[in-house]
């Protein structure tokens, strides 16, 4: 017949380093509380996530030695589970869960803000033609487009940079801009949206 | 009542946790080490 040591027993031994006392602690009682948690959560992972976060607790309140033994291992574990599953359940609510089914998929109606690859490529060739179209400006036109458009540079920065003024640099802009537009028009370039 | 009592039948179910868990949870508690120093023990974790 096998001996059974009694939990406060193995618990002491525990407290004491023999580690195999807490294996046998664990296996005696997995399913009584396994089966616990699983009552309330219904759902074997979370069960596993409980039971794992139940006995982290055992390990460390054992190991600190802040447990005080009245012959009460089980309830006392089984307390702490109770616990976790009530902090699992207010987790949940404050962070609503959104499960997708075979009919929608909520990745379908939100992206990440990221372009997809083929919208990536789409951008990198608009960028491309414009740049091209840039080039075919006058230097003047084509530097405060640059600075405004690329280095993100204010019209006051803009014209103390150049050494005009502001109103010249915004018509400057302003025929940049004119220009570019009659380039696309001439060339019939078609820059689609992505 | 059949109705009443069989609905929630899943909840009975007899579960037990993996033997990785089990075993993840062994040797946590290996690692564990404990230090105390004037009434403040700190945690740690050998690997």
């Amino acid at each position: 017949m096998e001996l059974q040591l009694d939990d406060s027993v193995l618990v002491k031994n525990y407290i004491q380093g023999d580690e195999k006392s807490l294996e046998i602690l664990i296996n005696r009682h997995n399913q009584r509380i396994s089966s616990f948690i699983y009552s309330k959560v219904l759902n074997q992972s979370i069960t596993e996530d409980i039971f794992q976060d139940t006995f982290i607790k055992v390990i460390r309140t054992l190991r600190k030695g802040s447990y005080s033994e009245e012959g009460k291992f089980l309830p006392w574990v089984l307390r702490i589970a109770h616990n976790l599953v009530i902090d699992h359940f207010r987790k949940n609510r404050r962070l609503p869960k959104f499960e997708c089914n075979e009919n929608f998929n909520i990745f379908s109606v939100i992206g990440d803000g990221k372009l997809n690859a083929e919208k990536q490529l789409i951008k990198d060739q608009i960028d491309f033609d414009i740049q091209l179209l840039i080039e075919q400006l006058p230097d003047d036109q084509k530097e405060v487009i640059s600075m405004r458009m690329y280095k993100d540079m204010s019209f006051k920065e803009i014209s103390e940079n150049t050494g005009v003024s502001i109103n010249t640099a915004l018509g400057r802009m302003r025929y940049a801009l004119i220009n570019l537009r009659k380039l696309i028009e001439t060339h019939n370039i078609v820059l689609t949206n992505y | 009542m059949e109705k009443i009592y069989s609905e929630q039948q899943n909840a009975c179910r007899l579960a037990k946790v993996c033997p990785e868990t089990v075993k993840f949870l062994l040797n946590y508690s290996r690692s564990l080490y404990i230090t105390k120093y004037d009434y403040i023990s700190f945690e740690g974790n050998l690997n």
